[in-house]
């Protein structure tokens, strides 16, 4: 099936504003009638939530924490992109919209990218209004520094927790609704079902994380911001609870999952230190601004302090292979070089899979004080991590899987195939295509939760009659009987291996064979073995407790299953994209410089991919993507 | 370092303990358990899913509890419901703006110290140490944190006296003790929040009773 | 009344009725010092002060209703936030509060034990002899009382306890008091806290000094 994202068509400038005119309302006093399910209370789900609420809906919203405040999106560091041109220094609109299409390499929709790109001003000034502390001048007004894909600076910030400045203040704006009794909140709560009637989205099925009691809530419309699913890989920066659950079950209640194996790598994180750690933490991409990365020219040089090995037998890699980005190469290339030289064997630390970070260059010319202010927090994070100076010994990194490009398909109203479920932030695919530009994530959850969604979804909500559905219909009490079977099923294995075995073993095969570079071999390999650990997983997984209690291996087993089945998914699409562009590097298509090299022809579109039942393979569906506004050329940072 | 203690406690066939944890790097602030006698254990600006095991001796015996306040109820092992910080803010503990219909960005200036003195206040990531380490289970320095990061912006300071008040009878009926000036929040907060915005949300409380316009105690008078 | 519950608002008033005493004590602390020129300056500033018994007694009121707030509120603050921590930890380590501060509601209650005595004593001196005879003016003879009844070890040393007890609280006092009503702030906040030490010892000092210099029967106290 050809799919049709809806998007408007005539100059790209004024789509949003003519979709907006064109878009049904609902009147003010019928709002309330309307009730509706946010999952999910990051960036996206809060600011949905709370707008929504605002706007006179009903609105109930459901997250996994113990607080809406804790959602994934606070531990994002670097900043938010806005096209403010505050800095006059040339950036509109249309660059933010160039920038994020090409760092996308050109696998995303025009029309989307355009619209976030045109609301990312509002944010600012929502945030700002919201009581956001963003860094300030002298002057008194916002401060913006430049981020990596971008060569004006429009990245606000809130010193290195931007990312929690933004949160907490759409959490203040939830809060605010919360005590206004528009949004009833449900912490401690994951979703395990969507209900579809009729072939619409009318409720989701939960299982209450404290008392373990298994319910459905049924509304008018389901708004899908449970954020991604790069914990798939062993080790990633996504909190221990991130996963692929509620987007895994949309997905089997029909909703197509598009483009899964477009997933970013961030160069610069710490590297794992042992066998037992269970996440691993970036560190700012900043710091390769003064800091050289190298290994040992030699491999008998590895397992040398650093200081023992001569200036000569030092191999700047990323300055040799990328003389004018030198160690400023973009995220994806620069995560290339640093697994090249591991693979060498030329990796340093314990676990041979790490490069120095050195900063003894820029001690020398700024000085140890100078670098305390730019960085000083980050040192401070890594020798609290590893215990090691950095200004001392040369800092430790290694990639890490950071962030999921991909999501549930949606059209340009953010609907996926299922009217009435609306997908927000990191769960959808929508404008990052196959990689995501730094500070571009926080960007869009608010982009879609506060300026999209509140618009869209009335034009959803107008043509349909509220309340259509109660908890007490069919659907509903069927959903609740799967839920409790599924728990009751992994309950019943009592078998002698833990989930995180599990987890760890599909999440090592994930990272080495789906990882930074793919190959038709590895992912061949990767499908032919992945239905064995789901077999080996239902015969032996261990999972104590019962089901009525408190009892977070279970949930834990809940989203390793999901994890493996959709992994599947992840490898099949990694295998069927027979080209490389962005985060998707297919070893077999890459230039003679080790640029990845997109096959326009064959693979210009989205790959949406729909459940077909268990066992069966499922079927492809493709939206091509049309350019109309910018050319399609090879994305080149050199 | 007890996702190990777990996997032998599941091999063996025993429960493994309940403990919050989310991200593992010190920002969610899910993570919670006072280690031996001290929230999060007594290591500068460290959340205890950011304590490593280096920073005991071979053999230490560790004691591991709970947060423990009334404020606090435990659910199960070290699994704390710390809703009643959710309360506090739904309380007040925001600014009252319509999304959209904002003004630009830079149409109020904040002064740089301004923002810094704000951004020092926000950066609580809400994780309830400071009312554990209180002996009288105080909340005060995350109500101060909150009430003087709004109080200093010029866009917060229009609703500052109902807020303060507000929150105030909120810590109460949440039932969360009387500061007495311990200063034991500051000393294990993870983030090092200064208990100087005590003292500015009691100054802030008190400029509202005295200067209050119109009835910000209508709810507590 | 629903202000009152108001846990900043009774705080503050802990601190105002707490400046109160504070002022109370610097005064007498300031009037004994008249007990170093000997019997007559101590006697005739005794006398002086009863010569405006309104005002004597508009004081004395005042400081009763304070001190009487000052124990209400403390008792309430106290009593609810020990209801605050129904289950203690097993363990327990404090990195930063102070004896003083632990202890407030006991050197409170102490002290005030030690003031009813201290009234008993030489204001309505109830201790059987510790009336003396009238100076040679006719005055009440506060020096002698004051000598005599320091010559005894067991008193003197008594006072000195209690002075050292109230010395704990006022060293958390002082500075909670600046806190509380919000007159701290970063810069300020290592001087609050050595203000509240300082002036603390400086009274044990001054109400000290009396009982030991009897004791060692020097100066005026001599013969």
């Amino acid at each position: 099936m050809i799919l049709d994202g809806k998007a408007p068509t005539g100059p790209i400038e004024t789509t949003w504003e003519r979709h907006r005119s064109d878009m049904k309302l609902v009147n003010p006093a019928n709002k309330r009638k309307y009730r509706i399910l946010v999952v999910g209370t990051g960036l996206a789900g809060a600011s949905a939530a709370a707008t929504l609420g605002e706007l006179g809906y009903n609105v109930e919203a459901f997250c996994y924490q113990d607080s809406p405040r804790r959602a994934h999106c606070i531990a994002a560091q670097g900043g938010i992109n806005a096209a403010k041109n505050y800095p006059n220094d040339g950036d509109s609109v249309f660059r933010l919209f160039y920038d994020t299409i090409k760092g996308g390499d050109f696998r995303a929709r025009e029309a989307d990218v355009w619209r976030l790109a045109q609301v990312s001003n509002n944010i600012i000034d929502q945030c700002v209004a919201q009581g956001v502390p963003f860094a300030r001048d002298y002057g008194g007004h916002l401060e913006t520094r430049s981020f990596g894909g971008a060569q004006v600076s429009r990245t606000f910030y809130a010193r290195g927790q931007t990312g929690q400045q933004l949160l907490l203040g759409a959490y203040s704006a939830l809060s605010r609704q919360i005590r206004a009794g528009t949004v009833k909140m449900y912490p401690r709560t994951e979703m395990l079902d969507l209900v579809v009637v009729n072939g619409e989205a009318k409720g989701i099925t939960l299982r209450d994380l404290i008392t373990g009691e298994v319910r459905c809530h049924a509304g008018d419309a389901v708004v899908l911001c449970s954020g991604g699913y790069v914990n798939v890989f062993h080790l990633s920066t996504n909190a221990m609870g991130c996963s692929v659950t509620a987007m895994w079950k949309a997905y089997k209640k029909g909703a197509f999952l598009a483009n899964p194996c477009y997933t970013q790598v961030h160069p610069t994180c710490i590297p794992q230190a042992g066998e037992y750690q269970s996440k691993l933490t970036l560190m700012s991409e900043s710091l390769r601004n003064d800091g050289r990365c190298w290994v040992p020219r030699k491999r008998e040089d590895v397992g040398k302090p650093p200081d023992a090995i001569p200036e000569d037998d030092r191999d700047y890699f990323l300055e040799r292979k990328y003389p004018s980005y030198g160690n400023l190469a973009p995220r994806d290339v620069a995560s290339r070089a640093v697994k090249e030289q591991c693979d060498d064997g030329r990796g340093v630390g314990p676990t041979g899979r790490g490069v120095y970070l050195d900063f003894k260059d820029a001690i020398r010319r700024l000085g140890e004080h100078e670098l305390r202010e730019r960085y000083g927090n980050l040192f401070e994070m890594y020798e609290r991590i590893t215990d090691e100076d950095a200004y001392k010994v040369p800092m430790r990194i290694y990639p890490a899987p950071h962030y999921a490009m991909g999501g549930l398909w949606v059209d340009y109203n953010l609907m996926s195939n299922i009217p009435g479920l609306f997908v927000l932030g990191e769960a959808n695919f929508s404008v990052h295509g196959a990689n995501r530009l730094g500070a571009s994530a926080l960007m869009q959850g608010l982009a879609d939760g506060y300026f999209v969604i509140p618009y869209t979804i009335a034009d959803y909500l107008a043509r349909t009659k509220p309340g259509k559905v109660t908890a007490s219909h069919p659907e509903c009490r069927k959903s609740i009987e799967d839920v409790k079977a599924q728990a009751k099923r992994l309950l019943s294995v009592r078998g002698d291996r833990s989930v995180t075995d599990f987890k760890r073993e599909l999440g090592n095969l994930m990272w080495h064979n789906c990882g930074m570079l793919r190959s038709n071999k590895s992912l061949s390999e990767a499908l032919s073995t992945i239905p064995a650990i789901k077999e080996e997983f239902w015969q032996r997984v261990r999972v104590p407790g019962t089901s009525a209690e408190f009892n977070p291996q279970l949930e834990n087993a809940g989203r390793a299953a999901d994890f493996i089945e959709f992994a599947e998914l992840l490898c099949r699409d990694a295998l069927h994209r027979d080209e490389s562009c962005g985060g998707h590097f297919r070893v077999e298509h890459q230039y003679e410089d080790g640029e990845a090299r997109r096959n326009d022809a064959r693979f210009c579109y989205s790959a949406a991919w729909e459940y077909k039942g268990e066992g069966a393979p499922p079927e492809l569906h493709k939206e091509p993507l049309r350019f109309e506004h910018v050319h399609l050329m090879v994305r080149s940072y050199k | 370092m007890l996702d190990v203690v777990n996997e032998d406690l599941i091999r063996e066939g025993k429960e493994p303990i309940a403990f919050d944890h989310d991200c593992r790097e010190g920002i969610c602030g899910m993570c919670s358990a006072v280690i031996n006698g001290v929230p999060h254990g007594g290591f500068e600006r460290t959340t205890v899913c950011q304590l490593h095991m280096r920073k005991f001796k071979d053999g230490d015996t560790l004691y591991i509890e709970p947060w423990r306040a009334r404020a606090f109820p435990i659910l199960r092992d070290l699994v704390v419901d710390r809703g009643t910080l959710d309360r506090l803010i739904q309380a007040g503990g925001y600014i009252s703006c319509h999304t959209g219909g904002v003004p630009d960005g830079n149409a109020l200036p904040i002064s740089k110290g301004g923002a810094d003195y704000a951004m020092d206040a926000a950066q609580c990531i809400g994780c309830g140490a400071c009312v554990a380490a209180c002996p009288n289970g105080a909340a005060m320095l995350f109500v101060g944190a909150k009430v003087a990061h709004l109080a200093v912006l010029p866009q917060g300071q229009v609703e500052a006296p109902e807020r303060v008040a507000e929150m105030i009878q909120a810590m109460r009926d949440c039932g969360f003790g009387n500061c007495s000036n311990h200063y034991e929040c500051e000393a294990v907060c993870p983030k090092g929040i200064s208990v100087k915005f005590i003292a500015k949300l009691n100054r802030e409380f008190l400029k509202a009773l005295i200067l209050a316009k119109t009835g910000p105690f209508k709810s507590s008078d | 009344m629903q202000i009152l519950m108001n846990s900043v608002v009774r705080k503050t008033l802990m601190s105002l009725t707490g400046i109160a005493m504070l002022a109370f004590t610097t005064v007498h602390l300031l009037g004994n010092t008249l007990v170093f020129n000997g019997p007559d300056d101590i006697n005739a500033y005794s006398a002086g002060l009863h010569y405006l018994p309104t005002l004597l007694w508009a004081v004395r009121i005042g400081l009763a209703g304070a001190l009487a707030v000052h124990i209400f509120f403390g008792l309430m603050l106290t009593l609810e936030n020990w209801r605050t921590k129904p289950h203690k930890y097993a363990v327990k380590r404090m990195l930063k509060a102070s004896f003083a501060g632990e202890t407030m509601i006991w050197t409170g209650l102490l002290t005030l034990a030690f003031l009813v005595f201290h009234l008993l004593h030489f204001s309505f001196r109830l201790v059987p002899g510790s009336v003396p005879a009238p100076d040679f003016q006719g005055r009440f003879d506060i020096f002698s009382m004051v000598r005599d009844s320091f010559r005894s070890g067991p008193i003197s040393l008594g006072y000195l306890v209690a002075m050292a007890i109230l010395a704990l609280h006022l060293s958390h006092g002082i500075q909670g008091i600046l806190q509380t009503v919000g007159l701290n702030n970063e810069m300020s906040m290592p001087w609050v806290r050595r203000l509240g030490k300082g002036s603390a010892l400086f009274f044990f000092v001054g109400y000290g000094v009396i009982p030991l210099l009897v004791l060692a029967g020097v100066g005026v106290f001599a013969g």
